[in-house]
């Protein structure tokens, strides 16, 4: 096995530009407006065909809402906030609130978080690929 | 079309059976089911089965290879949590297209302990813990958040939900567990995933139950004494809402499923009497108050601080102790729940009873998304 130093993006809306800096990526429809994060190629909301185009998502958004976990699968640390947020201009996204303290009493709906990319909490794939990851911060 | 009457139903007592084979465990039910209607399996013209975990497995087939094999048509059928009561549905509409007047439907599970969920490897590295939780726990953690955000329910009322569930089974000699939770025990169990402790987590089990239908001309040639007509059958798949596809969407389902039932009925939600549903995290049975049209919206913490969802209140909510403290064998589950109401309609439910039930609702929803909906009546 090589050792390879590429840095891959931990899901495939996450893009590494060849310059400038990582963002994410969802999918609109042309006829309706639907965002949807992941490719396709028909809108499930408008049935449009053929219509949905990319687009750069906003790194900026509010608290939708969230869950602290505290009982995961073997090996994954917690407790973490589990949190879905809605970006500035559309999309929603489910990802991790990091920066804040895990209880209710300093986690608020609608609380402004900005998108920010880090490594994958170290984690590293079967050939030793490291990955870019995105997480929520207190904005 | 003809009215469809359940004519036997019964499920056994919902536990822990790792010597045992699905089919076997199913096969049991299946029996006591055709008992309870007096009739046997060379009775049956098709059977219906609800089975998730081995789905591609021909688990109806090998039921009947342990009851008595016929030679008659078997779909097997899995639609997530709604796998029992898509079973029921099947077996509904093959008597009300006219195909069959005699039907068995049956639905099974055998669980694992633990947490259910998705969030594995797949491509590249596991996202679980990275990218939030996809642990069913947290999924319905986000959705009980969601109403917490818009109308200021607490921890101690969604908690209160377990209470009373559990409560509830305590006169129910089918659950799992007959075991009182105060709130206190309740709120400072192991948090699972906040505002849900593990007392506020369904029971993984293993389990069955089994429905005899017949048309209304085999009821009338059977004896109508105690069977239950279906006023309606109702199932529906998550319509397009914003967030869906990013945070699964278990209100717009089970709205367009009851707004079916109710018409289908010709009932409003003030005309039932007790209700079964999905109660697979106290999270989300707070939900499926408003979402059933039992409540207004916004109203639902005032349904349980008021005690209108208990046995005696107003309309009575998850008597048999629910999926909370019953258990939540996935593909019994839907047939569990209307073994239960048929049982208050017949007026057998013993120390649980809602007396003078005379109409009953069964609600499940599976992950991805599928509700069904059926109400059924006294005859």
């Amino acid at each position: 096995m090589s050792e390879n130093k590429t840095v891959l993006p931990a899901v495939d809306y996450l893009i590494i530009p060849e310059k400038g800096n990582p963002y994410l990526e969802g999918h609109q429809c042309e006829a309706c407006d639907a965002i949807y994060i992941g490719e396709r190629s028909v809108c499930s909301k408008c049935f449009a065909r053929d219509k949905i185009s990319k687009i750069k998502l906003n790194n900026s958004g509010v608290l939708y809402s969230y869950s602290i976990v505290y009982r995961s699968f073997p090996g994954i640390d917690v407790p973490y906030i589990s949190a879905l947020v809605d970006l500035d201009g559309g999309g929603t996204i489910k990802g991790n609130l990091i920066k804040v303290d895990p209880s209710p009493e300093n986690i608020e709906f609608g609380m402004k978080v900005k998108v920010v990319y880090e490594d994958a909490l170290g984690r590293k794939d079967a050939d030793g690929n490291s990955y870019l990851s995105y997480f929520f911060e207190p904005a | 079309m003809s009215d469809v009457y359940v004519l036997g139903v019964d499920m056994i007592k919902f536990g822990r059976f790792p010597d045992r084979t699905v089919p076997n465990i199913g096969a049991e039910a299946a029996l006591m089911a055709l008992d309870d209607a007096g009739l046997g399996i060379k009775d049956m013209q098709a059977m219906y089965c609800g089975n998730l975990g081995q789905a591609n497995a021909m688990v109806g087939q090998r039921i009947l290879q342990e009851i008595g094999q016929t030679g008659i048509p078997v779909v097997n059928c899995a639609n997530a949590c709604a796998t029992g009561a898509t079973a029921f549905r099947e077996a509904w509409m093959s008597i009300k297209a006219g195909m069959y007047d005699v039907v068995l439907a049956v639905g099974v599970e055998q669980m694992g302990k633990g947490l259910l969920g998705t969030g594995g490897a797949g491509d590249g590295i596991p996202k679980e813990g990275l990218l939030g939780s996809g642990t069913m726990p947290c999924i319905f953690a986000e959705a009980g958040m969601e109403h917490a955000s818009k109308y200021g329910t607490t921890f101690e009322q969604f908690a209160k939900i377990s209470v009373k569930n559990h409560h509830h089974s305590t006169l129910n000699p089918k659950a799992m567990y007959q075991i009182e939770t105060p709130l206190d025990d309740v709120m400072n169990a192991e948090m699972i995933s906040y505002p849900n402790t593990k007392l506020m987590c369904s029971v993984n089990v293993d389990g069955s139950a089994a429905a005899v239908l017949v048309s209304e001309k085999k009821a009338k040639q059977l004896g109508m004494a105690r069977a239950i007509k279906v006023r309606a059958s109702a199932l529906a798949s998550d319509p397009y809402t914003d967030r869906d596809l990013v945070m699964p969407d278990v209100n717009a389902c089970t709205r367009i499923a009851a707004k079916q039932a109710y018409e289908q009925a010709g009932l409003g939600a003030e005309d039932i009497n007790l209700v079964e549903l999905h109660d697979c995290f106290a999270t989300a049975e707070m939900l499926h108050y408003e979402n059933l049209g039992l409540c207004k919206d916004g109203d639902a913490g005032k349904m349980i601080d008021e005690g209108h969802v208990e046995l005696g209140g107003k309309i009575p909510v998850n008597v048999s102790g629910g999926l909370l403290s019953k258990g939540h064998p996935l593909g019994a589950t839907g047939i569990a729940n209307i073994y239960e109401v048929c049982t208050h309609l017949r007026g057998e439910a013993g120390a649980r009873q809602v007396e003078g039930a005379k109409i009953g609702m069964t609600h499940v929803i599976g992950l991805g998304t599928a509700c069904a909906i059926h109400i059924l009546e006294k005859t």
